[in-house]
C-alpha cells in the first residue's frame, strides 16, 4: 500500500470555491475583499471557466465582459488571502467536524496521474457551472457531431474550427454566439437550426427591458449571421447525422409546435461537422454528495435550492451560478458576489453593506426574470423522442440503444430512470450519465406515460466520485488529517 | 429474494400478487455484486443451503437463458497472503468437501495461472468450481417476468403499511398505501423485505431482528478481462461470520460482463446511514490494490453503498411463523440474498404446496430468537 503520496491538508481556510467561472470567480473576489481567507480550487489551467475559456495571451477579442474578466482575475492574482488552485478536478466533497474537506486530483504537466490533494474549510461556495444539454438522434455519435459548447470551446481555448461546413443546431439563444463566433473564424456556417419559436419572449415586456444589453448582444450576432448569409431558421432541427467515419451530411427537418416532424419538411445538406446544444444542463454532483435540497427549474433541470443568501439547505453550503438555476453569466456573476459577500459575513462577521446586497438582490431579481423569460421561450418539448429509430444510441458509453431503454420499462417494469440503468446501463460508463441522462430520463418517463421529476433526474444524476480517480490516489490518501 | 418467491410459487400453480414499496430490485438488490457462493460458508445449514440454491441458480439460468440474466459461472478463488492463512484455508476446505463443496487447495503456480494479475506475495489458495454471479437487479426483474407470464401481479410503488387477519388472528392480507389496491388479500403472506423485513415482521406483530449491515462496493472504468473468477482473501470467510459491531473490511474483487471491476466489502453496522465514508473506500482500494497491484493505475468510476440484512445468529429466517398464522418470512439471508434466494424461494414454494421441503427449515424457523433470549 501506498501512502508516501498522502498530501496532509493545509491551513483551513474560510471559504473554498469550487469552480473558477464567473460565479466562482466572483464569489471569491467578494469573499477575499471581505477578509475571508478563501481558496479558489477549479480544474481548469486558466481561470474564467467555460464562458471566459481562453488562451494564454488572450485579447478577449472572442469574449463578451473581457474587461470584467481582466478585473476579477488581477483579483484573484493579488489579493493576499485568495490562492487559486488551478488544474485541481473535484471528485469529492466531505463533511467534516470543522466544515468541509475537498478532494481533487492536481494535474501536473509531467505527471499523468493525479496527485491527490485535499482542501480544508469551514464553508463551501459550489459554483460548478453547467454543461451542454445533449438529446439524441439517428447518427450523433458519428465523428463530426459536437456540442455547441465544444465547438466554442475549441475556438476559444485553442482557435481551432471544429470544420469548414458546419450545421449548428438545438435550441436556445446560445446558438447564436456559436454559429457567430464560426463565422467569424472563417468557418461556413450552413444554417443555424432553431427547433423552438422564440416567440414567447415578447409576452415578459419588462424582463426583457431590463435586460436591453442582452437582447442588444443576440441582436448584434443575428446581423453577424445575416451579414455572412447564414440561414436561421426556427421550428427546424437537425433530426439526422450521415456518414460513417465522418459526418457527410444532416437531415433538417420542419417541426410543429410539440417538435415532431412535419411531413413534407425534410432536406438533405452537405456538411462535415455539426455543433449541437438543447439548453444547459447544471453539474450538481456535489450539492447532491453533501445532501443539498434538489428541486425542478423551469428548464426541466435538476437545480439546487438555495435561499436569498444563495445558502443550499445544508449549513456551510452556498451555490452560486447555473448549479442552482441556469441563467447566464451575469446572473452568475451576481450570484457569485452575493454567496462571496453572504458566506463571508457568516464566517467573518464583516459590517454588513447593505446599499450593496440590495443593488445586487435587485439585479438578481432582473436577470432571474429574464433567465425565466428564456426558459419559457425555449422549451424542449418531448416530440424530438419521434426522431429516434429503435436502434438509435441513447447512452454512448455503453452503447445502450432507445429500443433497449423502451424494452426495459415494457418487457422489465422499470417504472424510474434508476431501474432502467440497472436493467439496462444507459449512463454507467465513463461519463456516469452526464450525456445521456436527462434523454434517458425523459425516455423513461414518456414510456410510463408521465412527466420527469426531480427523483427521476437525481436517479442519473447522483455521483459519489464526481470526477474519476485512481485506486492508487485514493487508497494514497488514507493518512490524511482532515477525515 | 420476493421474485424468487414469486417465481417458485407461480411455478408450482399458486396465484401471487407481489408488492414493492420502491421499483423492482431498487433495495438492497440494487447495491450487491449477485454472488452465488458455496466458497464463503461453513459447513452447516447456510452452507446447505447455499449448495441447493447454486443448483437451481444453474437451473434458473438455463430457464431464463443465462445471458438475460448475466448467469457466469465463473468459479471462485481465494487468496492466502501467509503460511498461516493458507493452513487455515486449507482446514476449511477439507469440512466444505464433506458437504459437497467442489474446493481446490491449490499453490502459488496453479494460483497465478487462474489469475495472472494477483499479487505475487500470495504463497496460495483454494479454488471453488461453483462459485457463480448474477446481474443482480436483472435477474430480479427477469424472475419477476417470468412470473408474470405464469399469472403473477406485480405493484411497483406500493409500501404495505399493515396486515389484514381474520377473528382467529391469523394474516389473511396487506393493507398498502396505493390508491388502487388499498388491500390484498391472501392465503399466505411473505415477508422478503430485505433489510426492512425487521420492521415489516413489527407491522405483523412477529418481529423477527432483521438489522441492516452496511457496506460499499467500489467500481473501476471498463477494462479487458484482468480479474477472471471471483477472487477473495482467506480474511474475508472470517468477516463474514463475524459479529463485530465495527468497521470490518476484506478484500473481494471481481470483473463483470460489463468490464468494469467491483471491488468490495465492507461491514458496518451503523443503521440506515446513506452517507459515504472516505476512510471506508480507501481501505477498499488499498486491499484491493494489496492482492491486485495493477489496479493503483485504475481509475474509480463510482462507488454504491447497501445495507445487508442480518440476523444476530448470521442465518436467515424461512418459513412460516407459528406467531401469526399465514405469515412466512424469507429474510435476514445478509450478504447471501441472491445467492440463497434460489433455495428460499423453492423451499417455500414446497412449503406451500404441501411437498416436503428439500431442506429441513427447522434452523431457520423464524421464532428461535425468542427462545435464544429467556
Amino acid at each position: 500500500m501506498t501512502t508516501s503520496r498522502a498530501e496532509r491538508p493545509a491551513a483551513l481556510y474560510d471559504i473554498a470555491v469550487l469552480g473558477g467561472g464567473p460565479a466562482g470567480l466572483s464569489a471569491a473576489v467578494a469573499a477575499a475583499a471581505q477578509g475571508s481567507r478563501t481558496v479558489l480550487i477549479d480544474a481548469g489551467p486558466r481561470p474564467g471557466g467555460q464562458y471566459w475559456r481562453h488562451r494564454d495571451g488572450d485579447d478577449g477579442a472572442l469574449h463578451h465582459g473581457w474587461s470584467q474578466f481582466r478585473r476579477l482575475r488581477q483579483e484573484l492574482a493579488a489579493h493576499p488571502l485568495l490562492d487559486h488552485r488551478a488544474g485541481h478536478s473535484i471528485w469529492h466533497v466531505e463533511r467534516t467536524d470543522e466544515g468541509f474537506t475537498t478532494h481533487t486530483t492536481h494535474t501536473g504537466h509531467t505527471s499523468r496521474d493525479g496527485i491527490p490533494r485535499a482542501l480544508r474549510s469551514r464553508t463551501v461556495i459550489v459554483a460548478t457551472g453547467a454543461y451542454d444539454r445533449q438529446l439524441p438522434f439517428p447518427g450523433w455519435t458519428i465523428p463530426g457531431v459536437f456540442t455547441a459548447g465544444a465547438v466554442q470551446a475549441l475556438l476559444k481555448g485553442q482557435g481551432v474550427l471544429a470544420g469548414k461546413r458546419i450545421a449548428v443546431a438545438g435550441t436556445g439563444p446560445f446558438l447564436l454566439p456559436v454559429a457567430a463566433g464560426l463565422v467569424g473564424a472563417g468557418a461556413t456556417v450552413v444554417g443555424v437550426f432553431e427547433a423552438g419559436l422564440p416567440t414567447a419572449f415578447g409576452r415578459h415586456p419588462v424582463a426583457a427591458l431590463r435586460n436591453l444589453p442582452k437582447l442588444a448582444e443576440g441582436a448584434g450576432y443575428l446581423r453577424t449571421l445575416l451579414k455572412h448569409r447564414v440561414p436561421y431558421r426556427t421550428r427546424t432541427a437537425v433530426i439526422a447525422a450521415h456518414g460513417t467515419d465522418t459526418v457527410t451530411g444532416v437531415t433538417v427537418a420542419r417541426l410543429d409546435d410539440q417538435w415532431r416532424i412535419v411531413a413534407g419538411g425534410t432536406r438533405e445538406i452537405d456538411c462535415d461537422t455539426v455543433a449541437v446544444g438543447y439548453g444547459f444542463t447544471p453539474q450538481t454532483e456535489i450539492p447532491l454528495q453533501l445532501g443539498c435540497e434538489m428541486m425542478l427549474d423551469a428548464d426541466g433541470s435538476l437545480i439546487a435550492r438555495v435561499d436569498s443568501r444563495q445558502r443550499s439547505t445544508v449549513d456551510g453550503v452556498y451555490v452560486a451560478g447555473e448549479a442552482c438555476g441556469v441563467g447566464g453569466a451575469q446572473l452568475s456573476l451576481i450570484e457569485g458576489e452575493l454567496a462571496g459577500l453572504h458566506a463571508a459575513y457568516a464566517s467573518n462577521g464583516p459590517s454588513v453593506d447593505r446599499g450593496r446586497l440590495a443593488r445586487l438582490v435587485r439585479q438578481r431579481a432582473a436577470q432571474r426574470a429574464f433567465a425565466a423569460a428564456m426558459h419559457q421561450a425555449y422549451p424542449v418539448p418531448d416530440g424530438w423522442q419521434t426522431w429516434l429509430e429503435k436502434d438509435t444510441t441513447v447512452c454512448r458509453c455503453e452503447e445502450v440503444s432507445a429500443g433497449a431503454i423502451r424494452e426495459a420499462v415494457d418487457d422489465l417494469g422499470a417504472t424510474d430512470p434508476r431501474a432502467v440503468k440497472l436493467y439496462a446501463r444507459p449512463g454507467m460508463g465513463l461519463c456516469q450519465g452526464r450525456v445521456c441522462g436527462y434523454a434517458t430520463t425523459c425516455l423513461v418517463a414518456r414510456a410510463n406515460h408521465r412527466q420527469p421529476t426531480a427523483d427521476d433526474l437525481r436517479g442519473m444524476a447522483a455521483r459519489p466520485v464526481a470526477q474519476p480517480v485512481t485506486l492508487g490516489a485514493l487508497a494514497a490518501g488514507a493518512d490524511d488529517n482532515g477525515s | 429474494m420476493g421474485a424468487a418467491c414469486a417465481y417458485y410459487c407461480a411455478t408450482a400453480g399458486l396465484r401471487v400478487s407481489v408488492v414493492e414499496r420502491g421499483a423492482i430490485g431498487s433495495g438492497t438488490t440494487s447495491a450487491c455484486e449477485g454472488n452465488i457462493l458455496v466458497s464463503d460458508k461453513e459447513p452447516g445449514p447456510e452452507l446447505d443451503l447455499a449448495l441447493l440454491s447454486s443448483r437451481l441458480w444453474r437451473r434458473i439460468g438455463e430457464e431464463l437463458v443465462r445471458s438475460t440474466i448475466e448467469y457466469e459461472a465463473k468459479g471462485g478463488v481465494v487468496v492466502a497472503g501467509s503460511p498461516d492463512s493458507a493452513d487455515g484455508l486449507r482446514h476449511l476446505t477439507a469440512g466444505q468437501r464433506t458437504t459437497g463443496v467442489d474446493a481446490v487447495d491449490i499453490g502459488p503456480d496453479e494460483l497465478f495461472e487462474l489469475e495472472p494479475n494477483v499479487t505475487r506475495q500470495a504463497v496460495g489458495g483454494a479454488f471453488y468450481a461453483q462459485d457463480a454471479q448474477v446481474q443482480p437487479v436483472l435477474a430480479t426483474a427477469q424472475l419477476l417476468r417470468r412470473a408474470r407470464m405464469l399469472g403473477a401481479t406485480v405493484h411497483p410503488g406500493t409500501g404495505v403499511t399493515g396486515f389484514v387477519r381474520d377473528g382467529q388472528g391469523a394474516v389473511t392480507g396487506v393493507r398498502t398505501d396505493s390508491a388502487d389496491t388499498p388491500v390484498l388479500y391472501a392465503q399466505w403472506v411473505i415477508n422478503a423485505a430485505g433489510t426492512w423485513a425487521g420492521q415489516l415482521s413489527e407491522l405483523a406483530g412477529a418481529p423477527v431482528p432483521v438489522l441492516p449491515r452496511k457496506g460499499f462496493i467500489l467500481v473501476t472504468e471498463p477494462l479487458p478481462r484482468v480479474v477472471r473468477h471471483k477472487v477473495y482473501t482467506a480474511e474475508y470467510v472470517a468477516n463474514v461470520a463475524s459479529s463485530d459491531a465495527g468497521l470490518e473490511t476484506s478484500v473481494v474483487v471481481e470483473g463483470t460482463r460489463a468490464g468494469t471491476v467491483l471491488i468490495g466489502a465492507s461491514r458496518e453496522r451503523v443503521g440506515f446511514d446513506r452517507s459515504i465514508s472516505l476512510p471506508v473506500l480507501r481501505k477498499l482500494a488499498a486491499q484491493a490494490i494489496g492482492v491486485f497491484p495493477f489496479l493503483a493505475d485504475v481509475s474509480l468510476l463510482r462507488t454504491y453503498l447497501g445495507f445487508r440484512p442480518y440476523c444476530p445468529d448470521h442465518l436467515p429466517v424461512i418459513g412460516p411463523d407459528p406467531r401469526a398464522p399465514g405469515l412466512l418470512h424469507a429474510c435476514g439471508h445478509e450478504g447471501a440474498g441472491i445467492g440463497l434466494a434460489g433455495a428460499t424461494g423453492h423451499l417455500l414454494a414446497q412449503h406451500l404446496s404441501g411437498e416436503k421441503p428439500d431442506l429441513d427449515l427447522t434452523p431457520f424457523r423464524p421464532d428461535r430468537f425468542e427462545e435464544a433470549t429467556p
